[in-house]
């Protein structure tokens, strides 16, 4: 694998859902360590990108690779090309059923085939790292909304996936917990996992991704690096949306 | 002194509280003495009574066919046990073979459909007759021709009907994002099911589901119709050979005997519930 082919990417991907085009031509490539932030209005077509890439929807024309390797064939078979991508949602979707340490061992045991103690090890030294050592018994529906998401993360990181994909991990969280899941992502993307993240976080895009991609109706109209993006954006799209951003904090 | 005063107001306060709950306590115990008296006096006083409690209540009637009626019931039990086994795995095997999206198993989720329609459509113990002389009647080589077999099949076919039902609507009550998820950390569609949708769905359908066994518990008094000695036939004959229908009280007492508890456990188990939902709903 050459330096050079990028871990996730992208190819003209379009996809609708009846007559509603939701994205109409996506061209992206997230390479090794890097990560990249999705920014854009709600309905701009964020999460649905995530899911295509997932393999969660299928996508109409284009394709999507991993490692060079191109999963929208009809032929591949979609779990295996999950196991290797990593996703975290909004809503956490926690398995409510199972305990924090079956939530995060319950891949690793099904889907990878690992041993009962190798899952096990792998998923307490997670959730330690996560300020979770002491919950692993704990049903999700005893946590505060940050703790599930940070399971929901050890749950996505347990098999160590090539990259992780984020789909506005902090939306649904109260402010005041918004902070410890971010300072999750902070130290995994220190640590160079490749992630794909969508959010409406700006402070936390403009810190952590290495390229910002402004969605806008389905299509990628600027994307440049984090700074330029921010401060002097080019698009008047751009321009727009960061400006309601600005005036919403104001208020 | 505001402190004194609030103390004051917290003590009369509980003092109203207390007048209160001791006149309702109070207002409750009349009325059922009224109520459950009144009924009692109604029908002990009604022309008839000296008949009715000689033919129903006589307690000597009651000692002896007691034993007999009790056997009966064992068989009862015993058919209902082995039949709810079978209800509980063809219910489930319905319900997921109805849930695929397989295209090749198009074929059996149409027959499936059907099959669940017709069960229900027909009342038990029609089945039961068309079953238990039906089958015989055939005469086909190695198909069993024993009464409680075969009442026992055909209320198996009508409650697998029903049961599939409650466990389908338990699978559909799982949230589409679980499936997401599933698949997300890299299972596929079987084990999705089978680890994240399945032990959901169960659990939620734990009070349905023990709703149908009580339904089941008594129904089992259908087979009767095919000839099989349970409680009820046990009783039935008892009361027509000596005039006297204590014998089926008797089978009644057994019944409410197993069919209460498992009533009282379904509500335990569902006010749990309730009360989950609404810690959820409070911590959300």
């Amino acid at each position: 694998m050459s330096a050079s082919t990028p871990v996730v990417e992208v190819r003209g991907v379009t996809k609708s859902y009846g007559e509603l085009q939701v994205l109409r031509g996506i061209d992206l490539a997230v390479h090794e360590h890097k990560a990249i932030a999705l920014i854009g209005a709600s309905g701009s077509g964020k999460s649905t990108l995530l899911r295509c890439i997932d393999l969660l929807d299928e996508i109409d024309d284009g394709d999507v690779l991993i490692d060079g390797e191109i999963v929208t064939d009809p032929g591949v078979k979609p779990p295996a090309v999950r196991r290797r991508l990593g996703m975290v949602f909004q809503a956490f979707n926690l398995f409510p059923h199972l305990t924090v340490l079956e939530n995060v061992t319950l891949a690793p045991r099904r889907a990878h085939r690992q041993e009962r103690k190798a899952a096990e090890d792998r998923a307490r030294e997670l959730l330690a790292r996560f300020g979770l050592g002491d919950r692993e018994g704990s049903y999700p529906d005893r946590l505060s909304g940050g703790q599930q998401q940070r399971v929901a993360l050890a749950r996505a990181l347990a098999p160590n996936p090539r990259a992780l994909l984020l789909d506005e991990v902090t939306s649904a969280l109260d402010p005041e917990l918004v902070g410890e899941v971010l300072e999750a992502v902070r130290e995994l993307k220190a640590e160079g996992i490749t992630m794909l993240i969508t959010t409406h976080e700006m402070g936390f895009a403009r810190e952590v991704a290495d390229e910002v991609c402004f969605l806008h109706e389905g299509l990628i109209v600027e994307r440049g690096d984090p700074e330029t993006i921010f401060t002097a954006p080019e698009q008047p799209e751009t321009q727009r949306f960061l400006r309601r951003l600005l005036d919403a904090h104001r208020v | 002194m505001s402190a004194v005063e609030q103390t004051d107001r917290r003590a009369v306060r509980a003092a109203a509280k207390r007048r209160r709950e001791r006149r309702g306590f109070l207002i409750a115990l009349i009325s059922s003495v009224v109520v459950i008296g009144g009924l009692a006096l109604l029908v002990v006083t009604s022309p008839g009574w000296g008949d009715v409690k000689a033919t129903f209540f006589s307690w000597s009637a009651f000692k002896t066919s007691f034993p007999d009626v009790l056997r009966g019931f064992w068989l009862d039990v015993k058919l209902f046990l082995i039949v709810e086994v079978v209800v509980l795995l063809l219910g489930l095997a319905i319900a997921l073979a109805r849930t695929t999206r397989s295209p090749a198993l198009f074929p059996i989720r149409l027959l499936l459909a059907v099959y669940t329609d017709v069960m229900r459509g027909i009342p038990t113990i029609l089945l039961v007759y068309l079953v238990g002389f039906g089958i015989p009647a055939l005469a086909l080589d190695g198909w069993p021709s024993d009464p409680v077999v075969l009442g026992g099949a055909a209320l198996a076919l009508t409650y697998s009907a029903y049961v599939s039902e409650v466990y389908r609507a338990g699978l559909d009550s799982v949230h589409p994002s679980q499936v997401s998820a599933a698949l997300a950390v890299g299972l596929d569609r079987v084990q999705a099911m089978r680890f994240v949708v399945l032990p959901q769905a169960v659990r939620r359908v734990i009070p349905p589901l023990l709703n149908d066994f009580i339904s089941l518990q008594k129904d089992v008094a259908l087979i009767s119709v095919l000839g099989p000695l349970e409680a009820f036939r046990v009783a039935q004959i008892q009361a027509s050979s000596d005039f006297n229908y204590t014998p089926l009280l008797a089978a009644a007492l057994l019944y409410i005997c197993v069919t209460v508890p498992l009533a009282r456990f379904v509500d335990h188990l569902q006010n749990r519930g309730r009360r989950a939902r609404q810690a959820e709903a409070v911590t959300a």
